[in-house]
């Protein structure tokens, strides 16, 4: 009976049945993808799904998984830029679907400022999260104005944002390719530093110090959301408005700076993939990044919890890294992106497997 | 076939850190309107809550016509025959009364609604039990009183023979009180059983057989309505004597505090709400502004503590032009206020206690460093200062999710936090709306202790008891503008009525 008590209680601590939600969510989604894989090919099914779940741990010498591990880390930190940009505009009752307008904003300025005027990084970097950090304001004074769903403002500024930048990216594109110049190349300066961390990732240059700061930024939005005068009223602003009002807090200016710093993490987030050379803009894309979208799954896999979502960004992209080793013979070509879709698409279900736990332990 | 038409035997329902209900027992006759009397948190809405599915109790039984009885879930009590009237009424604002009274259980053939069946169905209810409805007119555009004869005929028309109505005269006017006291003895005349949920004695000692009382979770007693008075009722409710009328020395009005001239705020529809209202408050007094319900009271003090823009008119506070100055500013310089609407306005309900009481002061450096970080110990002591002080009672103290506590303790801590604020001007709007006998008193008792401490009180009351016994001066305000100055003691409750209602004006 003890025992049984305590166990109930156990169940009722919020952090262990984000944990527990979480990982059904993980399970469940490997699971139906698994299902899918075997009814396009039975055949290879097992492969393909122990070949996204391992990424690097694909290549069997040690060296090589620990320079894939890097870059997978080197793209962990601007999705983790994104889920908090998400996660911040959500505690505050906002759903900040337009990080991925704010993200190519950032990407866009960043680049331009990198190739087009051989800015050092540093400068790059904070031209992004302003430029992210305005895109976003413009959907929070949208909301706090005129009362325009941030949705639906920040589904159209995506669109405006991304051709945006393809235009403006024209301008410092190669030549021959629609990608963007090559900052080792063109302007080495704009590139992040490493400081050393490349070497431990067997001198894999993808691996700066965007993937620390990253970390560090994240144990901060903690630390504002949940110690400080402007977390509480931020917070207070987005549970009930009305009493933020009545209690002299600046509703609108909340909502509006909510918006602003969302957009700047995004914004953030782009010039740390984009600096540290992994990836070239491609001027012809028509899909805002995926970044902003994936962003919304991994905060709800972190439980809504800045640190939790260190963790939940990494599997993300692990899994999204992972999807590119499935063997392309036996499925085709977007299979791993189908695949890896399913399997975000159940990590957005943590809410609703919590309410469930929430339910039976009342009962 | 027994002579209990429901009966709940030694009901237990437990919550974390709480025993909401403990062994009680409520046996409801056929045909008799049954009361339950209690302070809020006394365990009313749990019982109900179990009766009508919402909960599970973990002991006790329940029977129905003397057979026991399993009600898991709301569909459940509906089987049974138990309706239940909210005391916030569930209905489709945009949807007709008709609509509203068959949705969920409709009359279809074929998948088309056969809908002159049900009317004639409703329409019939409706004469029979002198139910005025008007079927074809949209809920939101209907009166408080038809929305809650709507909620009635619900229950009719889906054959209920057991009806729980949970405080349903808090939001009526004093004559469809009367109404639905009529109503429901109708009802019961007819054979139905009547729960009623209620904590006005009066209303109570009118209608009702029998009076269950709980307090604290606990069962007091069931007696005879016609045995027993209001006094011994309260008695049994707060387990000691309450005096009902208010002691207090007659007022010492000192300088002025609050000085308002030719307010003009905007309303909802192109009339202004507030039409050159000029009125002033004093140190040491309590100037109470009555009224029926929507007749710009909400508005005066949304324009008063800074919520709404003033259209046209000023407002002075100590001396100092404080028109144009924001919430906060307000605030800071001497004005508490104690709203309306305490889960619109007054608390974040999904914040802890002790984050609702600081919500007025959390930025004064007490609370918060200089580098912007909340100060998590002072807050705490400041809070756990604040509950023992004002009795606010709750399961787990400081850390307590204040949408957990009960409305009365919430009212506690509103008024915890703006009394000690130490305002110059304090503006407490319907303060005991939905709060319990023993907490009225002391809420009373409250605010004549801050007049004799010469604050400025400025009261916003519907309840004519509290009009009558506690301000030292009553304002009358109809349709925007003030029609009436008494001091309570020169005037009647029927000639405050008049006015109420527009029948007279005097040149204020």
């Amino acid at each position: 009976m003890n025992t049984k008590n305590e166990k109930k209680r156990f169940l009722e601590i919020g952090g262990v049945q984000t944990v527990i939600a979480s990982l059904i969510c993980i399970i469940l989604g490997l699971l139906v993808g698994y299902i899918v894989l075997l009814c396009i090919n039975p055949a290879g099914a097992w492969d393909a799904m122990t070949s996204i779940l391992k990424n690097f741990l694909y290549f069997p010498r040690p060296e090589v998984a620990l320079e894939y591990f890097g870059s997978t880390l080197a793209k962990t930190a601007p999705l983790l830029m994104c889920t908090l940009s998400i996660l911040f505009a959500y505690k505050v009752g906002l759903f900040n679907i337009g990080a991925s307008g704010q993200y190519a904003v950032g990407a866009g300025l960043a680049l331009y400022l990198a190739l087009a005027y051989q800015m050092p990084w540093y400068v790059c970097m904070i031209a992004a999260m302003i430029g992210g950090g305005l895109l976003g304001g413009i959907a929070g004074i949208l909301k706090a104005y005129l009362n325009v769903n941030e949705v639906i403002a920040g589904i159209m500024l995506n669109w405006i944002s991304l051709y945006s930048v393809n235009m403006l990216l024209t301008n410092v594109k190669e030549s021959s390719t629609t990608y963007t110049m090559a900052l080792k190349t063109n302007s080495p300066d704009a590139l992040i530093p490493s400081l050393g961390l490349d070497k431990l990732f067997s001198d894999n240059r993808y691996v700066t110090i965007a993937i620390p700061l990253a970390v560090i930024i994240a144990i901060l939005v903690w630390v504002v959301m949940s110690k400080t005068k402007l977390g509480y009223e931020l917070k207070a602003t987005g549970l009930n408005k009305n009493a933020a009002k009545y209690a002299g807090m600046k509703e609108k200016r909340n909502m509006i700076l909510t918006m602003a710093i969302a957009g700047c993490l995004a914004g953030l987030g782009a010039a740390f993939l984009y600096l540290s050379g992994i990836e070239q803009w491609s001027c012809a894309q028509t899909a805002v990044p995926a970044m902003g979208f994936n962003g919304i799954a991994a905060a709800f896999l972190g439980g809504l919890n800045p640190i939790g979502s260190i963790f939940s960004a990494f599997f993300i992209q692990h899994i999204t890294s992972g999807g590119s080793y499935v063997d392309k013979m036996v499925y085709c070509a977007q299979i791993s992106d189908l695949i890896s879709a399913i399997i975000i698409y159940f990590c957005g279900f943590v809410l609703f497997f919590k309410y469930c736990m929430n339910r039976k332990a009342k009962k | 076939m027994g002579e209990y038409a429901v009966e709940m035997l030694h009901i237990t329902k437990r919550f974390p850190g709480i025993v909401a209900n403990d062994d009680i027992t409520l046996q409801l006759k056929k045909g008799e309107i049954h009361a339950l009397l209690g302070e809020n948190g006394a365990g009313k809405s749990t019982l109900m809550s179990v009766l009508f599915g919402l909960y599970q109790a973990e002991e006790g039984e329940i029977r129905k016509d003397g057979k026991k009885v399993e009600i898991k879930n709301p569909n459940d009590a509906n089987a049974l025959g138990i309706g239940m009237v909210h005391q916030h009424f569930k209905l489709v604002e945009c949807f007709s009364v008709l609509d509203n009274i068959i949705l969920g259980a409709e009359p279809v053939q074929g998948g088309f609604l056969k809908k002159d069946e049900a009317r004639k169905k409703v329409m019939e209810l409706s004469n029979r039990y002198h139910l005025q409805i008007d079927p074809d007119a949209k809920v939101e555009n209907i009166t408080v009183g038809m929305q809650q004869r709507t909620e009635i005929l619900k229950m009719l028309y889906r054959d209920n023979e057991i009806l729980i109505f949970d405080e349903p005269t808090a939001v009526l006017t004093v004559q469809e009180i009367e109404e639905l006291m009529q109503i429901m003895k109708g009802l019961a005349k007819e054979g139905k059983s009547i729960l009623f949920i209620s904590h006005k004695l009066n209303e109570i000692m009118e209608v009702s057989d029998h009076c269950t009382v709980l307090r604290k979770g606990k069962y007091v007693g069931t007696v005879e309505t016609k045995d027993t008075t209001p006094e011994k009722l309260s008695a049994m409710m707060v387990g000691r004597n309450v005096s009902f009328k208010v002691e207090k020395k007659p007022a010492e009005p000192g300088d002025v505090v609050l000085d308002v001239k030719d307010m003009t705020v905007a309303g909802q529809n192109k009339k202004d709400a507030v039409q050159d209202v000029s009125f002033q408050v004093r140190k040491g007094e309590i100037v109470c502004i009555t009224g029926i319900d929507g007749n710009g009271q909400t508005e005066l003090v949304y324009g008063l503590s800074g919520l709404e823009p003033l259209k046209s008119g000023s407002i002075h506070m100590n001396g100092k032009d404080i028109t144009k100055a924001s919430v906060r500013e307000r605030s800071t310089s001497g004005m508490s206020h104690i709203p309306e609407d305490r889960h619109k306005h007054g608390l974040v309900l999904d914040y802890s206690l002790e984050d609702n009481l600081v919500l007025q002061r959390y930025f004064e450096p007490q609370f918060t460093s200089k580098a912007g970080l909340m100060k998590r110990k002072e807050i705490r002591e400041y809070s756990d200062r604040l509950i023992e002080e004002y009795d606010i009672r709750s399961g787990q103290g400081s850390s307590t999710i204040v949408r957990s506590m009960s409305g009365g303790n919430q009212q506690k801590a509103i008024i915890a936090r703006e009394i000690d604020k130490n305002p110059d001007l304090l503006i407490a709007v319907q303060p005991t709306r939905g709060v319990d006998i023993g907490a009225i008193e002391s809420i009373h008792r409250q605010l004549i202790e801050q007049r004799d401490a010469g604050k400025a009180v400025l009261l916003v009351s519907l309840e004519l008891d509290e009009v009558m016994d506690v301000p030292d001066r009553i304002l009358v305000m109809y349709e925007g503008r003030l029609v009436g100055e008494f001091k309570p003691d020169e005037v009647t409750v029927e000639e405050l009525g008049l006015y109420m209602t527009g029948a007279k004006k005097q040149e204020v």
